[in-house]
């Protein structure tokens, strides 16, 4: 049965349309712009605030890879953006400030957070497992709260940003801009391939049918075990990033709404797609910024903006723009 | 016969105070069509579950090619050669049928844990899993997605996936199960092709289908085994006549 020679039909993969990689092209090569144009501006400003975009980007997209691709609504993901803070901030303050060995603590603190977390989350399925990962994300906040040499609830100050290999590349704000432009292209790649790679077509099956998936063999447990280990990693990687931006550390960097703020974001941009969750922290973050400087009540306009999107626009703001593009077509 | 490929031994189990698995002791040759009957909540589906391992057993032994599986969770009974189709169409609706039968090859071919490559473009999965397909007639489907076929071929599909396994042992849970009556036709017209290369468990209402493919029939009620030998003498026992086939019969 297996060596008949079958002509293979339609098996060749759907290869991405034109229109498809536009979109992505297109936010890259703003975030490459944005310093350009921040040069006849507010330089600091549009630098800081867009590296802030960038870097809860990266932390929205590693948690779509759960939630859109593996269907685990992770409630605690705000964990592993403070813990790579928080390797950060650890190490400076016993005045290790070398990204070579801050980054890969940050990335193994994180992933092993998610191991061993993920490996008692990962038992339960549905309302208990946003649950569960919910109250893992609370520990960790309240434990870092409780450290008291690393400044408890007040926080960390970081006084000199990471160097890389003893140069403060970090020091530029506009070279640690196109440093985080760079992580955030390269997590997007990463993920891309992850996601229809043999171990993603496993994880998006089991979104699918697990009971499927391991009655054809795959033992569905170890696989999102993984990919929350990988999640948790790329959280780390956004909090290291996070930790030499703001050069301060806190427990809030891990609390519960930080987690939902993540979720809020995948949500708006449109899950599922890597690029929505660029998008999504994009205008969550700039619109916060925009509203809470018109009105001090701009939450409540935030909040009923945030309803309509969900309600309204299946599919997010991505949603909105490919049915824009196919209305424009027809 | 060769030696049995599966052994089931004093299998019991309970919900409650309903005992659905009562004693059960059966075996399926090499190459056998084994067919299990039984009126509705008979334990056939229980019974089909024990053996896979979506239920744990409460005692007895399931020896598969030679091995006791009992403990085993579903993923490694799977592993070992035991493919099962589910009475409620389980398959990956988004996923195209190529998918949904690519997917079920990927399993027996190489490690799953591959971070980099495009799993879709690989011609070995997909050669073989256009096999499986072509197997059961759904070669001009092969891009559809599952979710979108008929229900007809949707059972077929579960056939396939089931193919791609190389299964050392077919556990069918009612595989014409709400087909039409030229689906069923089709479907049994491809139990008939596929017996004698992979030894079967078939649970089936359809009797025609039944005694038409089995070699050898148990017939499962209260949670027991009423009776269990060639469809002829199963066909003449007067207490499976009197307990089942009466009605179902005339």
């Amino acid at each position: 049965m297996t060596d008949a020679p079958i002509a293979v039909p339609r098996a060749r993969p759907r290869m991405p349309s034109l229109t498809a990689e536009l979109l992505p092209a297109l936010i890259f090569i703003a975030f490459a712009l944005v310093p350009v144009l921040a040069a006849t501006g507010a330089e600091t400003y549009l630098l800081s605030l867009f590296t802030r975009v960038m870097i809860f980007a990266i932390a929205a997209m590693s948690l779509d890879v759960l939630v859109g691709y593996g269907a685990l609504i992770s409630f605690g993901h705000a964990a592993f953006v403070g813990l790579g803070a928080y390797a950060v901030g650890i190490l400076s303050s016993h005045g290790i400030n070398e990204a070579l060995i801050a980054l890969p603590v940050a990335l193994a603190a994180a992933a092993l957070f998610a191991w061993l977390t993920g490996a008692i989350c990962l038992r339960t399925s549905g309302v208990y497992f946003i649950m569960i990962t919910l109250a893992f994300g609370q520990m960790a906040f309240f434990t870092a709260s409780s450290l008291a040499p690393y400044g408890g609830d007040d926080g960390l100050t970081i006084h000199v940003r990471n160097a890389v290999a003893g140069f403060a590349v970090f020091a530029s704000n506009r070279a640690f801009y196109y440093v985080v432009l760079a992580c955030l292209l390269g997590c997007y790649l990463v993920c891309r391939a992850l996601v229809v790679s043999r171990f993603g077509r496993v994880l998006r099956g089991a979104r699918e049918n697990p009971i499927r998936l391991a009655a054809i063999g795959f033992d569905v447990y170890r696989f999102r075990l993984v990919a929350y280990a990988i999640s948790g990693a790329l959280g780390g990687l956004a909090g290291f990033l996070l930790a030499n931006a703001t050069e301060f550390v806190s427990p809030a960097y891990m609390s519960w709404p930080r987690s939902g703020e993540l979720i809020i974001m995948i949500l708006l941009g449109g899950i599922g797609r890597l690029h929505g969750a660029i998008i999504g922290a994009a205008a969550f973050i700039l619109l916060e910024e925009w509203l809470s400087g018109v009105t001090e009540h701009w939450k409540m306009i935030f909040g009923p903006f945030l309803v309509a999107v969900v309600l309204f626009a299946r599919g997010g703001l991505i949603g909105v723009w490919n049915e824009i593009a196919a209305r424009l077509k027809a | 016969m060769s030696a049995p490929v599966l052994r089931v031994e004093n299998l019991h189990k309970r919900f409650g105070a309903l005992t659905v698995t009562d004693d059960v002791t059966l075996d399926v040759a090499g190459g056998e069509l084994h067919a299990l009957i039984g009126p509705n909540g008979a334990g056939k589906t229980t019974l089909i579950n024990q053996i896979s391992g979506l239920l744990a057993p409460d005692a007895g032994r399931i020896l598969f090619d030679g091995q006791d599986v009992a403990a085993l969770p579903v993923h490694a009974r799977a592993a070992l050669g035991l493919a099962r189709s589910f009475q409620i169409t389980s398959i990956l609706p988004d996923f195209s049928a190529l998918e949904n039968v690519a997917l079920a090859v990927q399993a027996r071919t190489g490690s799953s844990f591959r971070f980099f490559g495009r799993a879709d473009a690989e011609a070995g999965l997909n050669a073989r899993a256009a096999a499986a397909l072509a197997e059961v007639g759904l070669t001009a489907r092969a891009g559809v997605p599952a979710g979108h076929l008929s229900h007809g071929e949707k059972r077929a599909l579960e056939l396939a996936i089931a193919l791609a396994m190389e299964p050392k042992l077919l556990l069918l849970d009612e595989p014409m199960a709400g087909a039409g009556r030229e689906e069923t036709e089709r479907l049994v017209a491809l139990l008939a092709r596929l017996k004698g290369r992979f030894p079967m468990v078939l649970v089936e209402h359809d009797m025609t289908a039944v005694f038409a493919l089995a070699d050898r029939i148990s017939v499962l009620i209260y949670g027991r085994i009423l009776a269990s030998g060639t469809p002829d003498a199963v066909r003449s026992d007067p207490a499976v006549v009197a307990a089942y086939l009466g009605d179902e019969m005339e």
